[in-house]
């Protein structure tokens, strides 16, 4: 086992999470949704204990949280940066957006810069494609974005 | 039960329901070429993801072809196994495999028994068209097993064996997509994992991704230094595969041939782990009845079940997942690293040579043997017990380089005094053997009464886990058995949960034991070849003049000369281990 450094009460609260799901294997990908929106993230020592608590391999645990995008190893930065890679804003040079964002902030896809402020990720389509491309950040949506106003946003949250 | 009726190339085939198209060719004589599709007949193992798509056939009015190994049977079905859109699906099938896979075969390890090679070879594939960027990973060395990642073509087979049939759970898919590796959690190395190095996985990969660490290199440097006395011993279970790596049918017994090959490689002195396997029989025979006469005496304190410990790569796991219950195994070693001190404190001192200059190199079936020797308890300043262990597939090559013909080489005798050994010794490589063993030693010790018949028949066979009860002349004892760690476990969980009823139980990793080990020739998923390992030893057993280990005179000399007595003051220094809890810090390194 990973040397613990969750608090005693964090525990208890993903042991809780795991017996809410009657600590079935089949229920994995439920309790890791919630452990993450619990935690923010899934360290290590989180996927240990579930593991441990719905009686799976710790390699089995780490597999899903690998396959599945949405799962992520990597705390969140306090201003989470998303860009839209749906069709729309593919087509409408969300890439180069993209590239855009991770040239400035230095940091790849599901990484989190040092200083723990912003953290990159794509996803598909939020349903406002007449705004493509788009780009959120925390719950903020900013639509028709280009290369070039993107060190505006990161600005906006760098003070 | 329903049957189906269906043609398969113009032939009818008539099988029962949810039988799969593949099995339904086999029985009309068509064989369907597969790659990631994996089958141990009888021992309950099946890999059938249907993710390489190698084995696509075309069932007439369905747009898709259809993997044969995962399309269950329908009536009425026309099946055609190689028209020409098959073969060029197929084909294409197995050239995008390729275009991801390094062209290394010179140089491969697995090459001569790589499936995927012989199945370009089957297809004909002469070239790849499909040029692209390949994956890369980093190579993974642990004390036994190699992971070459590159060159996985995600068959899934490793992964079945590790998790559903040795419940070890060290592997796992991680990742997707172009990204996708079979890897240990958090993608640490092999060495951090609850791995057993039980070899099952190396055993059935298709592939060179994984394959055994090998110390042939280090062997042929002993052999050829001078002032080292090189002594070798080997398990039960070789004798009854090496043949096969020479063309010889599974099942042939190369005793002789074995020891005269290993007398041409420069060995000074060829043993028989079977002495060390009489040895342990002594001394955990011994530590069975003294628990045994204990209990009946009404002491509390007493662990029973005994379980056997000859095993490394289950004492591995009973130390990762079961580590509150280590107590319950003998603390007997296994043969193989009883032969190692007997050799280095007993028989060096006979020859009045330095245990430093005396190298002893093991044949094992096994690959966890290769961790086992390196353990530090077994090391004497730094100097180990066994220095090397050899794969029985190994052992085939080295005899290969060195220009012997096996076929023509004479049947030699083992030297002795660490040569001799009872017919008893011999059924250790065997699902069920070491506690037969076991039965006859204590039996006689026991009831001082002659045991009239050798054979313990319900003993024998291969279900997963089974169980027995032994007359010891009016008292009952019961007897378990599991071959397979995903077996163990059951009987383990069974002795936590207090639900246990058995006096002793033999635990051996390996599907069949250690002639199904993971270092052995590999058997390509035939069943029938581990069979007729197992049948083979029995003939051995049966031939031997003496089949129980305490009537072993060298046996009763070495314990005259040199040990004193069974589970004595010496026997427990030299003979005797102690396990550890190995449940804690595995995963993350801080």
């Amino acid at each position: 086992m990973a040397k613990i450094k969750l608090s005693e009460k964090k525990i208890q609260e993903l042991k809780d999470v795991c017996k809410a799901f009657n600590n079935e294997k089949g229920e994995l990908i439920n309790v890791l949704h919630k452990a993450q929106s619990l935690f923010g993230y899934l360290p290590a020592e989180l996927q240990e204990i579930i593991a441990k608590e719905l009686n799976v391999s710790v390699a089995h645990v780490y597999g899903v949280v690998t396959f599945y995008s949405f799962f992520t190893m990597q705390p969140k930065g306090i201003h989470p940066v998303s860009i839209c890679l749906g069709t729309a804003c593919y087509v409408r040079g969300a890439e180069k957006v993209l590239e855009e964002f991770k040239r400035q902030l230095k940091i790849q896809v599901g990484e989190t810069t040092p200083d723990g402020k912003f953290s990159l990720s794509c996803l598909r389509c939020v349903g406002a494609c007449g705004l493509a491309p788009v780009v959120l950040v925390g719950e903020k949506v900013y639509g028709r974005v280009a290369p070039d106003g993107v060190a505006d946003i990161i600005a906006e949250y760098n003070t | 039960m329903k049957t189906i009726k269906l043609i398969i190339d113009g032939k009818t085939a008539e099988v029962p329901e949810n039988t799969t198209l593949l099995k339904a060719a086999k029985t009309v004589g068509i064989d369907i070429p597969t790659l990631c599709y994996f089958e141990l007949k009888d021992m309950n193992i099946e890999n059938r993801p249907g993710g390489c798509r190698v084995c696509v056939v075309e069932v007439k009015g369905r747009r898709n072809l259809a993997p044969a190994c995962n399309t269950m049977v329908a009536e009425g079905m026309e099946v055609y196994t190689h028209n020409i859109r098959v073969l060029n699906a197929r084909r294409t099938v197995l050239e995008l495999i390729l275009s991801d896979h390094p062209a290394e075969c010179l140089t491969c390890a697995k090459s001569g028994s790589c499936e995927l090679q012989s199945m370009a070879q089957q297809l004909g594939v002469r070239e790849i068209p499909y040029q692209g960027e390949q994956s890369k990973y980093r190579k993974d060395t642990s004390p036994a097993i190699i992971r070459d990642v590159d060159k996985c073509i995600m068959c899934r087979r490793c992964e079945m064996m590790c998790n559903d049939v040795q419940t070890v759970g060290a592997l796992n898919a991680v990742n997707r997509g172009f990204m996708a590796v079979v890897a240990p959690a958090f993608e640490m190395n092999l060495e951090k994992s609850p791995c057993t190095y039980c070899g099952q996985c190396v055993s059935v990969c298709p592939t060179g991704a994984l394959t055994e660490v090998d110390h042939s290199r280090n062997v042929i440097n002993a052999l050829a230094d001078p002032a080292k006395t090189v002594v070798v011993q080997t398990a039960p279970a070789v004798r009854a595969a090496l043949g096969e790596e020479f063309g010889l049918a599974p099942g042939t017994l190369v005793t002789g041939k074995m020891v005269a090959a290993l007398r041409r490689l420069g060995f000074d002195y060829v043993f028989d782990t079977d002495f060390a396997a009489d040895l342990t029989i002594m001394e955990e025979g011994t530590e069975l009845l003294d628990r045994l006469t204990r209990y009946l005496k009404g002491d509390k304190d007493v662990k029973l079940p005994i379980l056997t410990s000859c095993c490394p790569g289950w004492v591995n796991f009973f130390e990762h997942n079961f580590p509150e219950m280590r107590e319950i195994p003998s603390t007997a070693k296994s043969p193989q690293q009883m032969f190692g001190p007997i050799a280095k404190e007993y028989f060096a001192k006979k020859l009045g040579i330095n245990r430093k200059n005396m190298i002893v190199v093991s044949i094992m079936p096994c690959l966890a043997k290769k961790y086992e020797c390196q353990r530090d308890e077994f090391k004497v300043d730094g100097d180990p017990d066994v220095n090397f262990s050899l794969s029985t597939r190994e052992l085939a090559h080295l005899i290969k380089a060195s220009n012997i013909d096996f076929s023509s080489l004479p049947e030699d005798d083992f030297d002795n005094p660490l040569g001799e050994s009872t017919g008893a010794s011999v059924i250790f490589g065997t699902t069920g053997g070491v506690i037969e063993a076991a039965c006859r030693t204590a039996y006689e010790l026991y009831t001082g009464k002659k045991l009239e018949k050798v054979d313990f028949k319900e003993l024998r066979g291969l279900e997963n886990v089974r169980h027995a009860t032994i007359d010891f002349d009016g008292l009952p004892i019961n007897i378990g058995i599991a071959h397979g760690l995903g077996n163990a476990r059951k009987l383990l969980e069974d002795i936590r949960d207090g639900k246990s009823q058995f006096h002793a139980i033999e635990i051996m990793a390996c599907p069949g034991g250690c002639i199904g080990g993971g270092g052995q020739p590999y058997h390509h998923g035939d069943s029938e070849v581990i069979k007729l390992r197992a049948s083979a030893l029995y003939r051995e057993d049966a031939g031997k003049p003496i089949r129980k280990s305490h009537e072993n005179p060298f046996i009763l000399e070495l314990y005259k000369d040199f040990l004193g007595k069974p589970c004595g003051e010496k026997s427990h220094h030299l003979l005797h281990t102690h396990y550890f809890d190995k449940s804690a810090g595995v995963f993350v390194e801080e």
